[in-house]
């Protein structure tokens, strides 16, 4: 993963928050991610981000739940072991479809889950960097990320002009790490210079 | 269209004479039945909503407003039909008000404390009764809001007394089309076999195709330039309530069939035997094909829910879905032969002119939004 640089900016209000979203697309500025205490509708569409495909990973593990359960079932009581229970026939449906539905429902809910955890990069282990304490608290934290064509001073003075406080850069790993926050360091905090400040 | 009805009925009356005035009766019952409850299901929506405290449907709230305001009118038909069939001396649809019959008949003789004339009449009325007073009251109050101060204090007790009737309803409703009026009306066609999976079934069957008649004025009104408020996000929130609701019919559907399935006793399958084996087979799939698979995979996708011309016309699919399971709940028992249904048909599009009169008529009645309601704000930026 690479270290980047990052100009961090603070909001108390998501009434001020979605205008300053609007500006910094419109001026072209690389928004990395705004981290909000609580899911604020429409700010996905605000910030651009583009329609998730969850539902489609989720519509596949449910049928392949549907087949397995069928299948398995269906080899079980014709191929494997058929047994005459009740005189009912060996490919009795109606019997079948609440333990499909279960598996159905199982499959795509635990592979959602998983999907999601992996789209969202979260996992016991896994550590992201954190721009500020209180970006999950009561805060609404935008991060902008610096490319060589802009300018760094004339990024903090646009975040001033939209709202923000607490304007700063920051240096930090842009993907995820293994660790603990408690025991390790950053790892990579070896390989960044220390900011002027 | 009501015109059509109108002469769907003259020329029933005139082509069914004698023997075959049980399909006369049968069509008038199943049509009448179903298009009340789906109005109903209106006052429902309303009710419930208004109990849960949603906010997003008050931009709307005056369309199931309006189409509650056919239930008035729809419930004296469907009184005359009930009351002209219990007390009209024939028995080819309701064989229990024949009492040599239930005389000799064990079954029928051991239920007469329910299925009974007076019993029929008194819970009729009464159920009948109540959902008219409650929807009446519940229009009158919203549209008495209308006039009052915009104010907290004002929108406080919009609040509280909405709550408290729309809770009053609630209790009745679930009283009465979740266990007694679907067993009165509609289950006692055949007496002798009974589920108690019926009227939650018959509850779901109504309640997804009112939803589809909420959709369908709401779309039309916006195409048409009103219901400035109304976005997609509305749509996609009802679109999520039919698709929810279709599944939710094919569990009870299931539920009632499995169980019966399984334990294979005679007098259960009775019922089943000539939907599934009879001649009534492929009514049997292909209500659930149009009831469940079509919604099903039809309103997966986000898109879908979100077009206008889409939730109409699955909204009309799963109403002309719905009106096909009453169908097959009320002819098997009583016309007993499959037949083309162009007499239920036209009964059917006369009751769709009727409701689409009484509805226009409602809707000019009063203002579109109701414009003091305390979620009206939250209604207007809802989004899903």
């Amino acid at each position: 993963m690479a270290v980047k640089n990052f100009v961090v900016g603070l909001f108390d209000d998501e009434a001020v928050l979605f205008p300053a979203v609007k500006k910094v697309r419109t001026a072209g500025y690389k928004l990395h991610d705004v981290y909000t205490p609580f899911p604020v509708h429409g700010l996905d569409h605000a910030m651009g981000l583009r329609e998730t495909s969850l539902h489609t990973a989720g519509f596949i593990y449910g049928i392949t739940g549907t087949t397995t359960a069928l299948s398995f079932m269906s080899w079980v009581f014709n191929v494997d072991w058929p047994l005459n229970i009740g005189g009912k026939p060996h490919f009795p449906l109606p019997a079948f479809i609440p333990i499909t539905f279960e598996l159905t429902v199982l499959f795509a809910a635990v592979g959602m889950v998983m999907t999601f955890c992996w789209l969202c990069q979260i996992m016991p282990g896994v550590k992201k960097h954190i721009f500020h304490p209180r970006q999950t608290d009561d805060k609404f934290v935008m991060v902008i990320e610096l490319t060589e064509k802009t300018n760094a001073e004339e990024v903090k003075s646009f975040l001033q002009a939209a709202g923000a406080h607490d304007i700063h850069e920051q240096q930090a790993e842009a993907g995820w790490w293994f660790g603990r926050f408690d025991k390790d360091d950053e790892p990579y905090l070896r390989k960044v210079k220390p900011v002027n400040a | 269209m009501m015109g059509v009805g109108l002469l769907t009925l003259l020329i029933g009356l005139f082509a069914f004479q004698g023997e075959n005035a049980t399909r006369f009766w049968a069509g008038l019952l199943q049509n009448s039945s179903f298009f009340l409850l789906i109005t109903l299901a209106s006052t429902f929506f309303i009710a419930a909503t208004t109990l849960a405290h949603g906010g997003w449907q008050i931009a709307f709230r005056r369309v199931p407003e309006a189409i509650s305001m056919a239930v008035p009118v729809l419930s004296v038909i469907l009184l005359l039909v009930v009351f002209s069939l219990v007390f009209g001396g024939k028995d080819t649809i309701y064989h229990w008000v024949n009492t040599h019959h239930v005389h000799e008949d064990k079954v029928l003789s051991w239920k007469s404390a329910f299925l009974n004339k007076s019993f029929f009449t008194i819970a009729t009325l009464i159920t009948v009764g109540l959902w008219v007073f409650f929807t009446l009251k519940l229009r009158n109050m919203s549209i008495e809001e209308d006039g009052w101060d915009l104010k907290p204090a004002t929108g406080k007790k919009i609040l509280w007394r909405n709550t408290v009737v729309a809770g009053g309803f609630l209790v009745i409703y679930t009283l009465s089309v979740g266990s007694t009026t679907p067993w009165l009306w509609l289950m006692s066609i055949d007496a002798h076999w009974f589920s108690t999976m019926y009227s939650w079934y018959t509850f779901a069957s109504s309640w997804v195709s009112g939803l589809s008649l909420i959709a369908l004025f709401v779309v039309y009104l916006k195409k048409h330039g009103y219901l400035t408020y109304v976005t997609e996000e509305h749509l996609h929130d009802l679109g999520k309530f039919m698709f929810a609701f279709s599944i939710f019919w094919t569990y009870l559907w299931f539920s009632q069939y499995m169980l019966i399935w399984y334990a294979n006793l005679p007098e259960e399958t009775a019922y089943f035997q000539p939907r599934v084996w009879g001649e009534w087979r492929p009514i049997f799939f292909l209500n659930l094909l149009i009831n469940f698979i079509v919604p099903l995979l039809f309103l997966m996708k986000r898109d879908t829910k979100r077009n206008y011309t889409a939730i109409v016309f699955i909204a009309i699919v799963i109403i002309f879905g719905h009106w096909l399971d009453f169908w097959q709940m009320v002819y098997p028992g009583t016309v007993k032969h499959l037949i083309f249904p162009w007499y239920e048909l036209g009964l059917g599009l006369g009751f769709v002119g009727l409701i689409i009169f009484l509805v226009s008529n409602a809707l000019t009645k009063a203002a579109l939004v109701p414009k003091n309601h305390p979620y009206l704000k939250e209604s207007i930026i809802h989004h899903t």
